[in-house]
Parts: C-alpha cells; sequence; structure tokens
C-alpha cells in the first residue's frame, strides 16, 4: 500500500473497494461499536455536559473571532519562556523550517510524537529528503510507519489492523529499523505493546531531537499541552535537547483557566476514559540548573490553509475541532468505508469538511468528500464542542456544484462548478425555466401524462447509476392541475 | 512580506463580517458562559478521598492507605515486594519516607542520562495535586517531585498523596491550584494503550506500575 495520499480516487471509488474487504470490516465494526458504547459510559457520568458543550464552543469561536490579537499573545508569552516562534503559512515552509531547525542539531535522527499536523504536512517524506530519520513512536503510528501504510483514524491510526496483522508487521519489519521483534511474538496485545516497548526505548534513551504538535496552546502563558496515553510522548518531550512543535494556529485557548473544560471533554469524548493516563505542559523552556525538559523549544504555527477555512463564514466552525475522533467512530459511513477511502489524514466526518476546506474542491477526492455522508447528525451529537458538520457539508456541496467566491492562499477568487455535475445542472436549470414558465410546463405534463406508458423504466446517460437502485417515479395519468380544474374548477367558478 | 505578517493579514481579511464584533471590548471572563459545574455531587471530605482511590484503581493503579507513621514501612514493604534494589530519589523528598528501605537510594542529579535512569528499579515522589473524580496525579517539579524525566523511565513509580489536603474534587479545582509556568505531568493509571483493535493493555512506554499511597 503506497504511504501517500496523492492521486487518490474519489471518495465513491474508494469506498466501494474498502466495503468488499471482509478483514477490514469487521476490524472497524469491532473497534469502532467498542468505543461507542463507552464513550457513551464515559460521558453519562458528567451531569454538566450539555454546559462544557456549549462553552467549549464558545471559547473556540470566541478564539477564532480574535485569532490575530491571541496569536500576537501567544507568540509573546512563549518567546518571554524562553522559546522561539516561528511562522508557516503553508506545508513547504513549515517542512523547511523544521528541516532546517534539526540540521543545526547536528543530528540525524528525531523522535516524533504522533501529531495531525505533522502528517497533514508530509513531514516525515520531507526529513526523509533531507537525510533525517523521524521515528514514530506511537504504537499505532510505528505500525503503520512500519506497515508502509497510511494512518486511518485520527486517534488510532492503525484501527484497521487487527492483531494477527500487527504480529505480522512487527516480526517482518521492526530488524529493518532497530530492534528486531522478540523470538516467539504472538499476537496477545500485551506482547505486541512490550515489543514495542523494547524497540523504541533504545530510540527514546538516545535522541537528542524531538517533534510534537500539541493538543493545546495557552496564549495568556505561553504553555502547550500534549495528551496522551503510553508515555511516548513524556518520552519526547522531555528527553531530547532540543523540542520542536508543530501547531495549528486554531489550536489556541485563551486563558490557562480554558483547559478546565476541554481536559473534561476530550478525553471522554476520545477514548471514553475519565482522564488519558498523561498529560504534559510545558511553559518554553527549563533553566539548565533543573534540565527538566528541552532547553531549546521551538513553536512552528502552522496555517496551510487555515485562514482560508476562517474566511468561509459557514465552514469556519470546523477549526473549533479538538481532533477527538467521536464522530468517526459514530459514523456509518466510516464504519464501512473505512479511514483510507477519504484521501486525507482527516478521516470520517471532520475529515469530509475539513480536508476540502484546508486544500480546496480542485481535485476529484476532494470534490467527492462533501457527498461522503448519509447526512444522518450522529456526528454533531456527539461532538464535543458542537460543530455541525452536516451544515458544513450541505454547504460544501453547494460549493463543489455551483462554484462562487472561496479564499484560497489568502486571495479571494471564483471557484467554478465541479466536473460531473453537468447533468444535475442542467436538470436544475431546465426546472427553474419550466417553473418560471407556466405555459409551457402545463404544455409538458399533458405529453408526459400521454406518453406514459413508452416511459423508460431506468434513465439513460449520466442517470443510469442513480437509478440502478431506484424506483422512478410514475408520471400520472392526468396532471394534477388539469385533475383540480376538473374536479373543483366548476364549483370555485359558482363561488 | 514574512509569514508573520501574511498569515495575521489573512486573518483579518477572513474575519472581515464581523468586524463589528470584533470591535467589541467585553473582557473575556465575560464573553464565555461558565455555568457548568465546579465540581460533580456533594461529598464529604472523607468520600472524595475514597473516591479518589476508587478511581485510581479502576484505572489500574495499586492504591495503599496508611498513616505518617506508618509510610516508611509501607514504603519499605512496596519496595521489598517487587525487589527492587534501586530507589531514584528526588532532591527534596523527604528523607523520613524511605528511612525503612533497604534499597540503594540513587539521588537524582542533573547529569544522570537516560540510561542511568533506565537501570533504576523504582522511584518515590510526592504529588502536588490530586484529583478525584477522575483519579489524577499531578506533578510540578516541585523538590520532592523531581524533575519528569525520573517518574517516567523507571518501570515503577510509587508517588504518596497526603490526604485530604492535596485531594481536589475536579479538574476545574485542580487547574486553579497549578502554577502554569511550572513543568507539569498529569498521570491516570501507568502507561496504557488502546492501539490494537482499542482493547485496553496497562504498560508501554511509561511506567508500567504505578502504586498510591494515600496517608492520613
Amino acid at each position: 500500500m503506497s504511504g501517500t495520499f496523492v492521486g487518490m480516487p474519489a471518495f465513491p471509488k474508494a469506498a466501494h473497494e474498502a466495503v468488499h474487504d471482509q478483514t477490514l470490516r469487521g476490524n472497524l465494526r469491532h473497534a469502532t461499536h467498542t468505543i461507542r458504547a463507552k464513550r457513551a459510559n464515559a460521558v453519562a457520568e458528567v451531569s454538566d455536559w450539555a454546559q462544557l458543550r456549549e462553552a467549549g464552543k464558545r471559547i473556540k469561536d470566541h478564539t477564532l473571532r480574535h485569532l490575530d490579537r491571541y496569536l500576537v499573545q501567544l507568540e509573546e508569552a512563549v518567546t518571554a519562556a524562553g522559546g522561539t516562534v516561528h511562522w508557516a503559512a503553508d506545508a513547504d515552509e513549515a517542512n523547511r523550517i523544521v528541516a532546517d531547525l534539526v540540521k543545526a542539531t547536528g543530528e540525524s535522527e528525531v523522535v516524533k510524537v504522533k501529531s495531525m499536523a505533522t502528517q497533514e504536512i508530509g513531514l516525515n517524506e520531507a526529513l526523509e529528503a533531507e537525510g533525517i530519520r523521524a521515528y514514530e513512536t506511537d504504537l499505532a503510528e510505528l505500525i503503520v510507519q512500519l506497515g508502509k501504510d497510511r494512518p486511518s483514524h485520527i486517534l488510532v491510526p492503525a484501527i484497521h489492523r487487527n492483531r494477527a496483522e500487527i504480529r505480522d508487521i512487527f516480526e517482518r519489519e521492526m530488524s529493518e529499523w532497530g530492534r528486531p521483534a522478540p523470538e516467539g511474538l504472538t499476537d496477545t496485545p500485551a506482547e505486541l505493546a512490550e515489543a514495542a516497548r523494547l524497540h523504541l526505548r533504545e530510540k527514546f534513551l538516545r535522541a537528542k531531537v524531538g517533534i510534537s504538535g500539541a493538543n493545546f496552546m495557552v496564549a495568556e502563558t505561553g504553555t502547550l499541552v500534549v495528551v496522551e496515553s503510553e508515555g511516548n510522548g513524556r518520552m519526547c518531550l522531555t528527553l531530547p535537547e532540543t523540542l520542536i512543535s508543530v501547531v495549528g494556529i486554531e489550536k489556541i485557548v485563551p486563558t490557562w483557566r480554558d483547559l478546565e473544560v476541554f481536559l473534561q471533554t476530550l478525553p471522554r469524548s476520545s477514548t471514553a476514559e475519565r482522564m488519558n493516563p498523561y498529560t504534559s505542559m510545558w511553559t518554553g523552556t527549563t533553566d539548565s540548573e533543573t534540565a527538566d525538559g528541552p532547553q531549546d523549544f521551538h513553536l512552528v504555527l502552522l496555517d496551510n490553509g487555515r485562514t482560508d477555512t476562517l474566511a468561509d463564514e459557514v465552514g469556519r466552525q470546523a477549526l473549533r475541532c479538538i481532533r477527538c475522533s467521536a464522530c468517526l467512530n459514530v459514523c456509518p459511513v466510516y464504519e464501512r468505508a473505512g479511514g483510507h477511502a477519504y484521501g486525507s489524514v482527516y478521516p470520517g466526518p471532520i475529515g469530509a469538511i475539513l480536508s476540502p476546506q484546508l486544500r480546496g474542491v480542485a481535485s476529484e477526492i476532494d470534490a467527492s468528500l462533501p457527498y461522503a455522508s448519509s447526512l444522518c447528525g450522529a456526528c454533531y451529537e456527539v461532538c464535543p464542542v458542537a460543530i455541525d458538520i452536516p451544515e458544513v457539508l450541505v454547504h460544501l456541496r453547494e460549493r463543489v456544484v455551483q462554484g462562487g467566491q472561496v479564499t484560497a492562499r489568502g486571495n479571494k477568487v471564483v471557484l467554478k462548478p465541479a466536473k460531473g455535475h453537468a447533468a444535475e445542472r442542467a436538470a436544475m436549470r431546465a426546472a427553474r425555466w419550466a417553473f418560471s414558465h407556466p405555459g409551457a410546463l402545463r404544455t409538458g405534463q399533458r405529453l408526459a401524462s400521454r406518453t406514459r406508458r413508452l416511459h423508460p423504466r431506468s434513465l439513460p446517460g449520466p442517470g443510469k447509476a442513480w437509478s440502478d437502485s431506484r424506483d422512478l417515479p410514475t408520471v400520472p395519468a392526468e396532471p394534477f392541475r388539469d385533475w383540480w380544474q376538473r374536479t373543483q374548477g366548476a364549483k370555485d367558478g359558482a363561488k | 512580506m514574512s509569514s508573520r505578517d501574511r498569515i495575521l493579514g489573512r486573518v483579518r481579511r477572513a474575519l472581515a463580517d464581523v468586524a463589528a464584533e470584533r470591535q467589541d471590548d467585553t473582557p473575556y471572563e465575560q464573553a464565555v458562559p461558565r455555568d457548568y459545574l465546579r465540581e460533580h455531587g456533594e461529598r464529604s471530605v472523607a468520600e472524595t478521598v475514597d473516591l479518589l482511590a476508587e478511581n485510581l484503581a479502576d484505572y489500574r493503579a495499586v492504591v495503599h492507605r496508611c498513616t505518617a507513621a506508618d509510610l516508611p514501612a509501607t514504603i519499605a514493604g512496596m519496595l521489598a515486594a517487587r525487589g527492587a534494589k534501586t530507589v531514584l530519589v528526588p532532591p527534596g523528598l523527604e528523607p523520613e519516607w524511605l528511612s525503612a528501605a533497604d534499597a540503594e537510594r540513587i539521588p537524582d542529579r542533573t547529569e544522570s542520562t537516560p540510561d542511568e535512569l533506565d537501570r533504576i528499579d523504582s522511584v518515590v515522589t510526592a504529588c502536588a495535586v490530586a484529583v478525584a473524580e477522575t483519579g489524577t496525579l499531578v506533578l510540578d517539579g516541585s523538590a520532592d517531585q523531581g524533575r519528569r524525566r525520573i517518574t517516567l523511565v523507571p518501570d515503577h513509580h510509587i508517588c504518596v498523596v497526603r490526604v485530604p489536603e492535596q485531594v481536589v474534587s475536579s479538574v476545574p479545582q485542580a487547574l486553579e491550584r497549578l502554577d502554569p509556568a511550572r513543568p507539569l505531568t498529569w498521570i491516570s493509571g501507568p502507561s496504557a494503550t488502546s492501539d490494537i483493535e482499542l482493547d485496553r493493555v496497562e504498560g508501554v512506554h511509561g511506567p508500567r506500575t504505578l502504586e498510591v499511597v494515600l496517608v492520613d
């Protein structure tokens, strides 16, 4: 399987293939149903969930609406605490900044905490091109990296793999990257975790440079927060001398106190726990006397389509996302199609609205994503920051079909309607014309009624696929208006 | 134009539709409703401590309770039960706590390498605050807790919580007590992963055994 998303087929084709993969469907069904039930319990423990959700939504909205102010405040606070802030307008710039920072340390390998932002910009591949090897240290990311695979879930990137597949990957690939898998490795999760522990520990202990993202950045104090379970995050954030954190500009919260909302809603929404095993918070660098953490800290603030998303009045709410992945686990489409079909590091419902906004809808896959949903609304129900995903999906569908004004790389541009919707647009235009010309409509309806026995059972041309699985409506023997005229018209006339 | 100016400029242009709202200078404290709870449910102090013990155990921490007088013997017993030959000691730990232990005491030094830490069997620390509703210990790098790495690399962590004064009910109450300028580590049970079929497995990279002593 290719490690890249470039050239992915559009969602319908990728999903069509995925739903025929029995192992994948089994793995996904088991995983999503397990976590769904657990999450509901974890949420039920907190009686003020609705209030926490509303507060989370309002904090994020307020921050986004004053994002320039909070970014500057954060920059000042991080700098005052001894860190260095870099700004990256796009993926290339962020990758260049990170590669240069790593080269400046003289190191040629780095350890990484799982991070969506660095996945999004393809940092590992960019570093490899510069001769720097990046080791993923999260267990699931390790499975993906060793399997030369792509992540398929925000929280559990290897959710599409079962334990037997993981065992095979470890046995086959670990020796290529360092310590080989232990002899006689079985597929019990405890043994697999132990193999990962031994394999990665030697890398942690020698690493001089760590790379992370962050779940939150506090503008007021300059504090960064990473929420995790395994301790690989703590290893990467604590042991290396240099820490480089690549963080999307939407991850800001204004004050320290705001964390009280998200530290309650994030763990319960993502892993369905009261609290995740480990949370690390760091503010700039620590003094060399205690050396408790990195001596050198770099924060790379990433735009890469986020300001374009912010410019969309309906779609900007996607930037509230705290990457909990609750929406993936409840989505009937994700459960069957799997994460790879979305052709992005952000799969599932949130990916279906985030990717086409961050990347634009010019490509076939991005234009297809707003349709990768049944609009059932379960994603909106579980979202801890109340992103109305169905609303944004419908909004993006309109953009795909009709085009219109959007912001791309900071500039306002007029988007052309996407290809492949020509028949739909022609039909709508014809309908508009007919409804505004009553005489023609009446003639057309009478003609349709009279020829009803000759109508085909399925549509020709582009409509064929649609009518393969649906019955076409039958045309009545007499148009409604004629019937009304015949049965009620006389009475109306008599009044 | 620098990327900083470019990004800030894009943000400002993107928000042209909310220009009026951006003029509004309501202080942030009033901009967001905070009608969620400060703690969940009514509990006595003793019940809060019980809840802490229950939630710690629920996430596979081993919980012990003892009096201050029994603490040295309790810690010595835990170390002996594990067969720990060496125990890492943060600089400000109460010397009394380890007075009964047989294990060799290794003081943490700035120059200790990760490899040296990896060879030590156990570590004993205090904590800054413990959160009952979530079963969480928070360490803030004070002298009796030491550097973040010492509770990370050794495979066995014993953490002492003074009850009830270090125990709060909830996450909001914990944040109030903490200083963001300090390096903070929140710990809820031992290292765990759910990455294999979403089955929770304890013990990946952090300490695989977390023992908590609640001292009255």
